[in-house]
């Protein structure tokens, strides 16, 4: 009932926003953008929206954007994208895991327009996906979290069980042993990706069971302004959020969408643009550290060391030997895991503290 | 271990609040016979006004003011809507949520980011820091206090006072109400308002001390849980507090029992409390006569006052 009522209400909601921005000029390429969440999150959307904001201010005389926040993942999304694509968008840019399939449901009845969708793994023709190689900065993080915790434990709170989650867990896992082969990471599922109080719920529950820094895979800056509360560090996701918690956060994965907007919009206009896969990390710039806070000037320059090699690509987040939580050898020494099993990512290494929900 | 146990009952007691209040106002407001389905809306509108206020003044206290009078007036338009021009009270209740998410989000849009020095739990000497009692009794925010001393009045309300009879009759019968000489639209306006002060509350709550900040949609389905939650407790406040606790009390028991590792699958846990919705209304539903005791009997029905 109350998920109905609130598709119902967001449905309501988009469209009218939809009707009244669909009579813009005809002249200017078109970009849509779909979001899961407000741009206000000061996290993950929020990012997306920087990256919009960009495309405005370096093309913006050729072109203007459109966005559609609070999409619920399911049908309403394909309905929501459906409609950007009648009202004249040329490029669509879908910014979450579950409007994978609406999106390509969508790009098939209209192949005259060019579909971006964020984190999936499945293409067509007029459907290209990217993504940000964040476990890169999770590994950092995990580095981060065994040089400062007393007590050994980080609570992790994650969204959905998702490739893309699990491996943000794996390297923070890796990360974290490759400092203290002993340190335990608890995970908690919210099964949402926005719902402050929720985000804030599980951060509290975490630290009630012993864990003394806090990490997120969720939108909001809930968690961290818990942490804060009860004077625990943690670390900002999607963007930086220092500004929240000043003497909170260690340092935040920051995703630089920008660039890459700014790329595949110059490529519609050229006429180049064409379907693929991109997969950036910090090298080409898509994944950025905030500052290193909080933190000894030892730890920090221990930080600083490993982003630059994995920026460099001297050091790879998931190099073997690594074994998985039933003690299989699942990439051998000396070697790294291929994009392959990053991106179908579906087993914890050994050492997370928690079941891998199916 | 006992640390654990205080630790999960005292973040279970704060999960609960936002909904006792809800549910209280809304309790009260279909006891009265009127259906107000905007409770997210107001909640969203209380939660942002309060936020809004808090920042610009720094009082958190006159934030929660706000909130509350924020939710009132929201409420009022509702009642006009529905009292004096007899609009069916279902549509217009999730259009005041509608209106609600929307005016939230535009009035909040320069407040998202901001910070604000949240309502502290207050600690009163040697009470506080009685051993485990101590943090269990007197350690909580002083919202969770009002809360439940709210909904024991309105428990006390309902039952025994003179107008909570009044109240009730209205609710039932605002024929005969109407009949005796009891003004049934002005008793609903107050009913009404009552609902929207509280659910305002229950979302300055979310906002000024439970997630001291501000985002768009932060109540996330809150409002209709505080919904459920009445239909749950049968119309009845002292279940009220029962279910409040339930409903947030498993989700935290549901996070920590993930993070200690049992194995429990998540969304089943999720579940339970929707669950035991539908079984308390299968329950109730079994035995006409508890139907009539309970529910309103002229819950959601237009009244038009004739002669």
């Amino acid at each position: 009932m109350k998920h109905l009522l609130k598709i119902m209400a967001t449905a309501i909601v988009s469209f009218a926003t939809i009707g009244i921005i669909g009579n813009a000029s005809a002249d200017k390429l078109k970009v849509g953008f779909i979001y899961i969440g407000p741009p206000g999150d000061h996290g993950w959307t929020y990012a997306h929206d920087q990256g919009r904001k960009m495309i405005e201010a370096k093309l913006g005389n050729q072109v203007e954007t459109t966005f559609v926040e609070g999409v619920p993942e399911g049908p309403d999304a394909e309905r929501a994208i459906a409609k950007l694509a009648e009202t004249g968008h040329g490029l669509i840019f879908t910014t979450s895991f579950g409007y994978m399939e609406p999106t390509l449901k969508v790009a098939k009845r209209f192949p005259n327009v060019k579909f971006e969708h964020a984190t999936g793994y499945k293409q067509a023709d007029n459907v290209s996906t990217y993504s940000a190689r964040f476990y890169e900065g999770r590994y950092v993080q995990g580095q981060i979290a065994a040089e400062m915790s007393k007590t050994g434990v980080i609570g992790y709170i994650a969204s959905f069980p998702i490739p893309e989650v699990v491996r943000g867990i794996n390297a923070f896992m890796l990360g974290a042993q490759s400092r203290n082969p002993n340190m335990k990471v608890k995970v908690v599922w919210v099964y949402t990706w926005f719902d402050p109080p929720k985000e804030s719920d599980a951060a509290k529950v975490l630290m009630d069971q012993g864990a003394d820094i806090i990490t997120q895979h969720t939108d909001s800056t809930a968690a961290i302004q818990a942490a804060a509360d009860r004077g625990i560090l943690a670390f900002g996701q999607a963007s930086d959020m220092i500004h929240f918690a000043p003497d909170t956060q260690l340092t935040a994965i920051i995703d630089e969408w920008g660039p890459y907007y700014v790329a595949r919009t110059q490529a519609v206009l050229d006429n180049t643009w064409t379907s693929g896969d991109t997969w950036h990390g910090m090298g080409p710039g898509m994944v950025v550290m905030a500052p290193f806070t909080n933190m000894p000037n030892s730890v920090a320059e221990m930080a600083r060391a490993t982003t630059a090699s994995l920026t460099s690509g001297a050091l790879h987040a998931f190099t073997g030997p690594i074994y998985n939580q039933d003690g299989e050898l699942v990439v051998a020494e000396g070697a790294v895991a291929d994009d392959g099993m990053l991106a179908g990512m579906n087993f914890y290494v050994q050492g997370v503290d928690d079941k891998l929900p199916e | 271990m006992t640390e654990l146990l205080i630790a999960s009952i005292m973040t279970m007691m704060t999960a609960a609040t936002p909904l006792v209040f809800a549910a209280t106002g809304e309790l009260i407001c279909e006891r009265s016979g009127v259906l107000n389905l905007g409770v997210e809306g107001m909640m969203l509108i209380g939660a942002v006004f309060g936020f809004a206020v808090t920042a610009i003044t720094g009082n958190a206290i006159f934030g929660l003011l706000i909130a509350a009078v924020a939710g009132s007036l929201a409420s009022l338009i509702f009642g006009f809507l529905t009292l004096q021009l007899l609009s069916n009270q279902v549509a217009t209740g999730l259009a005041l949520t509608i209106f609600g998410t929307g005016l939230s989000a535009l009035v909040g849009f320069d407040y998202v980011g901001k910070t604000i020095n949240r309502i502290q739990t207050i600690h009163i000497p040697f009470f506080s820091d009685l051993p485990i009692v101590g943090r269990l009794v007197f350690g909580h925010d002083p919202m969770v206090y009002l809360g439940l001393i709210i909904l024991f009045l309105c428990a006390w309300f309902l039952r025994k006072s003179y107008w909570g009879m009044v109240l009730r009759a209205v609710g039932d019968s605002d024929t005969s109400a109407h009949a005796i000489g009891y003004p049934v639209i002005g008793i609903r306006f107050a009913a009404v308002t009552f609902g929207g002060m509280m659910a305002g509350l229950g979302g300055g709550y979310l906002s000024l001390v439970y997630t001291p900040l501000w985002a768009e949609n932060m109540t996330a389905g809150r409002g209709w849980i505080a919904l459920a939650l009445v239909v749950f407790a049968s119309w009845r406040p002292s279940r009220v507090l029962f279910g409040a606790i339930l409903f947030g009390g498993i989700t935290i028991l549901q996070l920590n029992a993930q993070a200690a590792g049992l194995g429990i699958p998540a969304a089943f846990m999720s579940m339970l409390p929707y669950i035991a919705t539908i079984v308390v209304l299968v329950l109730i539903s079994r035995d006409a006569i508890r139907i009539r005791l309970n529910a309103p009997a002229c819950l959601g029905r237009p009244f038009r006052p004739e002669r």
